[in-house]
């Protein structure tokens, strides 16, 4: 394959994938009978033209920094967490246990107390593939496949048989006392925000903990050894570099991080732990950290695209004939670009990239 | 628990295994060949929606049966295409055919039927019907065994038996056919059977294009016998159990034989609780038997309950040497 420059690399490569991936969504929609043209002003009007479209966009955005963060620090570690599914859905749970249980003074301090039960119940069910992994040598990717089920069915028998208000058919726990500011709440922020929408201060934990995450992978020693472990695991072991604490380290901090997730929508949207309150997130981690190549920077800019394509998939879904599961379509797409057909990519770019032909053919002869 | 309880329960127990058992065979040919596929989900959903739906317009079900396995063995070999020429991560490659999967069965049922991204509700000839075996009626009559097989063995849909007969099959070519003996090889040591002058890359399509197929069965299945018609996500991670009845089965045909039977059970079980009450005179939560699959593949995995060994090529592309 010919070697392409890192700029290409960097900024091509993605943008390439993400055309062909909507290249292909393009042709979906015109199988199906229906004008992309139409899919697409729909979108645009439905997830930007109005500050409830933005409100919403940013909102799912939020949701999707945290768990594509979270597959990116397992990512460097040369772990594939599939389960942000379940470790999101575990946040939820320590959150709405230390909401509902705890008479908070003040929302702030409630606030802090939930990113902390968030990130150490996701930790948890973060860190125990790993520990599999790390000794006893089950694969990761299957561990915390399993572990999204488990965390399912843990979830509706707590929901239904003991956290559920008695009289209430439905299985989620009573609302919590306690919520945190919406943007449009805030003075300044509501010029923006002017009508009520869910994207709360949990935007600003996202974004401070995507700075977080490259402050520890780049400039710390910690950091260092996760990235070395996942470049190459007996050069890391010759190193000194010890793989079980790494695994589970790692994973740990992964798993904290999809926990996080649920402060943005459990305890900032809906105010309660509801079933399957993740609603895919988790599994949406992996397309954003795949498209912004497993970088936080890249990780926010894959955020706000998919944020978008969520709330105008949405707006399709309500306004056109086209079914809102659109978007999973696109997101199927881009992972498959950008994840499983990276190589065809490059080596198609690499086209562009050879080096012209000089006559050295002569000397030969 | 009587007898007839126990009957009813084995006999959905049968039912609910087959697809597992289909996928978890069709897993077994993938992963024993080197290709690690975690899209058996995507696969059964896009063969139970291309079912439902000819099968409706067909009025066939074997016409449902072949459009069924047409468009997961499409799948295939996109995963096939993904993961092997083109040498990407193959569970990514799985994710994302899953998730594409997920998707598109909705958007085309949507379109072709304006059904809430249904398939319209099949009947008749377009259905797989329930055969009754030869001589079910007149052995009801014997104590035990008369019973058990005229109410267990007797009176499923033929795909049932085609599954079950799946299994010897799997066995047979896989360990007494040459093409068997390569096809393991290559997920175990793809470099030497490379230099004997055996084509890696196309024992590998092979065992995919076999995936496919059988993939498309579960998903033929589900619609056409199990129920009358496809609906949204109706797979329900079927195909998941099945990867996890296939590390039970430690990637052996028979193994996978039980395992998916006692997957099943578990399934029919979380169907009657009143059953389970009975038998334990505790209230066990539904959740927690549906959840003991998944709890005991984990503890399968981590060598708990014995060792479950993969092949060893297993998740890796192969770059031949230059």
């Amino acid at each position: 394959m010919q070697p392409i420059p890192r700029w290409a690399d960097i900024l091509l490569v993605p943008l390439v994938s993400v055309l062909l991936a909507a290249i292909c969504a393009t042709l979906v929609i015109l199988a199906i009978g229906q004008s992309p043209w139409e899919a697409l002003t729909t979108m645009v009007t439905g997830a930007l033209g109005s500050a409830y479209g933005w409100g919403y966009t940013l909102y799912y955005a939020t949701s999707f920094i945290f768990t594509g963060l979270a597959v990116t620090i397992a990512f460097h570690a040369g772990l594939f967490n599939i389960g942000g599914e379940g470790q999101a859905q575990l946040g939820g749970l320590g959150i709405a246990m230390v909401l509902l249980f705890v008479p908070w003074p003040h929302w702030t301090i409630a606030f802090t107390a939930a990113i902390l039960a968030s990130a150490a119940f996701g930790a948890i069910w973060g860190a125990i593939p790993g520990w599999l992994q790390a000794k006893r040598g089950s694969h990761i990717v299957i561990t915390t496949i399993m572990f999204n089920y488990i965390a399912y069915a843990l979830i509706v028998w707590i929901l239904v048989d003991i956290l559920r208000p008695p009289g209430q058919a439905e299985p989620a726990t009573a609302r919590f006392a306690t919520g945190i500011p919406a943007l449009s709440d805030i003075p300044g922020l509501s010029l923006i925000f002017t009508s009520p929408v869910p994207v709360n201060i949990s935007l600003f934990v996202a974004l401070i903990a995507c700075v977080g995450v490259w402050a520890l992978l780049w400039r710390t020693p910690l950091g260092y050894e996760i990235r070395a472990f996942g470049k190459s695991e007996p050069a890391a072991r010759y190193a000194g570099i010890r793989p079980v604490r790494t695994i589970m380290i790692a994973m740990a901090l992964s798993g904290a991080l999809a926990g996080m997730m649920s402060i943005n929508n459990v305890m900032g949207e809906s105010g309660r732990l509801l079933q399957n309150s993740s609603e895919g997130a988790g599994f949406i981690g992996i397309a954003v950290a795949l498209m912004g190549r497993s970088h936080p920077l890249g990780v926010v800019l894959a955020a706000l695209l998919f944020g978008f394509l969520y709330q105008g998939g949405a707006e399709i879904g309500l306004w056109t004939q086209i079914p809102i599961d659109l978007r999973v379509v696109v997101q199927g797409l881009v992972i498959l670009f950008t994840g499983a057909l990276g190589y065809m990519v490059r080596s198609m770019l690499g086209v562009f990239f050879r080096p012209r032909k000089v006559a050295t053919g002569k000397a030969v002869a | 628990m009587d007898y007839g309880t126990l009957l009813q329960l084995l006999d959905s127990t049968l039912r609910l295994a087959t697809p597992l058992l289909l996928a978890c065979l069709a897993g077994l040919w993938s992963e024993r060949a080197g290709v690690f596929d975690i899209g058996l989900e995507g696969k059964m959903l896009v063969a139970a929606m291309s079912s439902g739906a000819v099968a409706f317009l067909t009025g066939s079900a074997w016409a449902g049966l072949a459009a069924g396995i047409g468009a997961s063995v499409v799948w295939a070999v996109l995963h096939g295409i993904a993961s092997i020429t083109f040498r990407g991560n193959q569970l990514i490659s799985g994710v994302a055919l899953n998730f594409l999967a997920s998707g598109i069965t909705v958007l085309v049922a949507q379109a072709a039927f304006s059904q809430g991204g249904r398939t319209p509700a099949l009947s008749g000839a377009a259905r797989f019907n329930e055969i009754t075996l030869p001589f079910a009626d007149t052995l009801r009559g014997v104590p035990i065994f008369g019973r058990f097989y005229a109410e267990v063995i007797s009176g499923h849909s033929i795909l049932v038996y085609m599954a079950l007969l799946a299994v010897p099959v799997t066995w047979w070519l896989l360990f007494r056919t040459r093409f068997g003996l390569r096809l393991r090889a290559v997920g175990e040591n793809p470099a030497a059977v490379d230099t004997a002058g055996v084509s890696v890359i196309g024992t590998r399509y092979a065992a995919v294009l076999i995936t496919g197929l059988l993939c498309g069965m579960a998903g033929a299945y589900m619609a056409t016998a199990l129920q009358a018609g496809f609906g949204r996500e109706m797979t329900a991670g079927r195909g998941y159990i099945a990867l996890a009845a296939l590390i039970f089965a430690k990637w052996r045909p028979w193994g996978a034989l039980w395992a998916t039977l006692l997957f099943g059970f578990f399934q029919a079980l979380a169907l009657r609780p009143d059953v389970v009450a009975g038998i334990t005179r505790t209230n066990i939560p539904v959740p927690a038997l549906e959840a003991l699959p998944y709890v005991l593949t984990v503890l399968v995995l981590a060598g708990f309950v014995g060792k479950a060994i993969p092949p060893r090529a297993g998740g890796e592309p192969y770059i031949k040497e230059r």
